[in-house]
């Protein structure tokens, strides 16, 4: 029972991560209606730059991540900008296909900089663990702070698009962008602050993730960032409630997977349990069907 | 105003030979009118004689290839449309195209993105004023609502940004013919207390009825044009769009 816990926690600790990083996916996929593939390495662009942060010039965690999400905010409305801009009337394929590019440029970018070997990420937040059950029961620091940053940034979100002038704005750029043009809303704008706010939250993902898994190498962003893809897709793809379901879920599925059925099968899992909601579900947990115009 | 072709200095907007393609389709072959302060202009024809291309190309949803569009004297070809609606230009396009998923309260708020937030609330309370339903259902999800309603939000969502010339795209598009004679009744208010529109429309007999001038419009040309009684009388209209 102590274990089952201890492995449920885990759980929504990682599920904690995809929601972060399928937040990102949805938003711009419900807004700028392309899949960013590129959002997964700047997961781990952002664990870089606060790693390189905390080692190098010896900032303290907070200002490390501050710096993360500010590179990373950065960069996603240059990748916006000069790779997805000019192909916004483009076909979709195009699009999906210059993601791509971007992903592997930043992978690539990576390995120059910082080489393939694997830096040993420092922890972020150790302020001890949370021991219960008589210390049968321990959960990390990293652990709480984890579950605790995807409370406050879901709050924050929710907050975000439901009552301020450019969050109602995005929302009408997701639902009609020529509508939405017609309402004096600048859509490139719009589009630019969603890839920011998708980027920062990368960067936090990437430090939360990293903490809990401290090995850092360029790949690290790709599995998390296809695992989170999926949890946006299960969840379904655009919507903000949809990814905090979809993440914290697939997390909790992988976990107990791996606890209790295979630890080589578990990413398996995962996605025939995708496979099975798609099927029953195509538009995912809390998707909406696509009204076809006829 | 007696004679409102002649003033020029009170064209609110003007078409000048626009040329507009969708890929190597020519949809628009060369089509120039304008529209003058307080005047309701209608521009009928049937499907796919381009009437909603043109008010596309004047909102800057879509770019002529040729030709030119002025608005207030000032050359709009080019600027793009989220631009266009800060100069005092509205358009509540073809099917509406409310926000479906907001509140009607929030589609209004849409509605008044370009203007200052202070001045929000008393819009909104003026469009509640003319569409009393809205206000009861104000919390209510747009894509809820009947499609006269619908309709009606759309209308007071243009109207939010206090717009100097309203485009109205087929408003009565797919509403009984009750809701059809409410819409024109609030068409006809609206220039009542002031306001320039310019008015496409399928029916061609309502749209006439209200409007000071029309051009009729077949397959991208505009084939007839002059005062809205005479086309409502003259025998082309009659046979083609009237079925007399």
């Amino acid at each position: 029972m102590v274990s089952f816990l201890r492995f449920l926690i885990n759980g929504i600790s990682l599920g904690s991560v995809y929601a972060i990083i399928a937040l990102g996916y949805t938003m711009v996929y419900g807004i700028a209606k392309m899949l960013n593939f590129a959002h997964g390495d700047v997961i781990m662009v952002g664990a870089y730059i606060a790693y390189c942060s905390m080692q190098y010039l010896g900032m303290p965690a907070i200002v490390s991540v501050l710096a993360a999400m500010l590179v990373c905010t950065a960069m996603g409305i240059i990748i916006e900008g000069l790779a997805y801009r000019p192909l916004r009337s483009a076909p979709k394929l195009a699009v999906l296909i210059t993601a791509i590019g971007v992903s592997y440029f930043l992978q690539n970018s990576a390995l120059l900089i910082w080489s393939s070997n694997p830096k040993v990420f420092p922890s972020v937040f150790d302020v001890g663990a949370f021991r219960a059950f008589g210390g049968e029961l321990m959960i990390t620091s990293e652990t709480i702070l984890t579950i605790v940053a995807n409370i406050v940034i879901m709050i924050a979100l929710t907050t975000f698009t439901g009552k301020t002038k450019v969050g109602k704005a995005m929302r009408a750029v997701s639902e009609d962008r020529g509508a939405a043009q017609l309402m004096g809303i600048n859509v490139n704008r719009t589009i630019s602050i969603t890839f920011a706010i998708g980027s920062a939250l990368a960067a936090i993902a990437g430090v939360l993730l990293c903490s809990a898994y401290p090995t850092l190498q360029p790949t690290t962003g790709s599995m998390p960032g296809i695992k989170a893809f999926t949890a946006a897709v299960f969840g379904g793809i655009g919507s903000i409630p949809g990814a905090m379901i979809g993440g914290l879920m697939l997390g909790v599925i992988e976990i107990l997977g791996k606890a209790y059925i295979s630890t080589e099968l578990g990413d398996a899992i995962v996605f025939a349990v995708l496979i099975i909601v798609l099927l029953f579900k195509p538009a995912g947990l809390l998707g909406k069907p696509v009204n076809e115009k006829v | 105003m007696q004679n409102s072709m002649q003033e020029s200095a009170h064209s609110l907007l003007k078409v000048q030979d626009i040329h507009v393609y969708y890929g190597s389709i020519h949809a628009i072959k060369g089509i120039s009118f304008e529209v003058n302060e307080h005047e309701i202009v209608t521009l009928i024809g049937a499907n796919g004689a381009g009437k909603s291309t043109t008010l596309n190309t004047i909102s800057g949803l879509l770019k002529p290839r040729s030709g030119s569009i002025f608005f207030e004297n000032e050359p709009i070809v080019g600027v793009s449309a989220d631009k266009i609606v800060y100069r005092g230009l509205a358009m509540c396009p073809e099917g509406r195209r409310i926000f479906l998923n907001m509140t009607v309260e929030e589609n209004l708020e849409m509605g008044g993105y370009t203007r200052p937030k202070e001045e929000i609330p008393a819009s909104i309370e003026d469009v509640y004023q003319r569409f009393p339903r809205l206000k009861e259902r104000y919390h209510q999800i747009a894509g809820t609502l009947s499609g006269g309603e619908q309709q009606m939000l759309a209308m007071g969502r243009a109207l939010m940004s206090k717009p100097k010339l309203l485009m109205l795209d087929e408003p009565s598009m797919g509403l009984a013919p009750i809701l059809v004679e409410q819409i024109f009744d609030i068409i006809q208010e609206l220039h009542a207390g002031g306001a320039t529109i310019l008015l496409v429309e399928q029916n061609a007999q309502m749209a006439l009825s209200i409007a000071s001038r029309a051009y009729v419009l077949e397959t991208g040309r505009i084939v007839m044009s002059g005062d809205a009684k005479e086309v409502l009388e003259s025998d082309e209209v009659k046979k083609a769009y009237l079925g007399k």
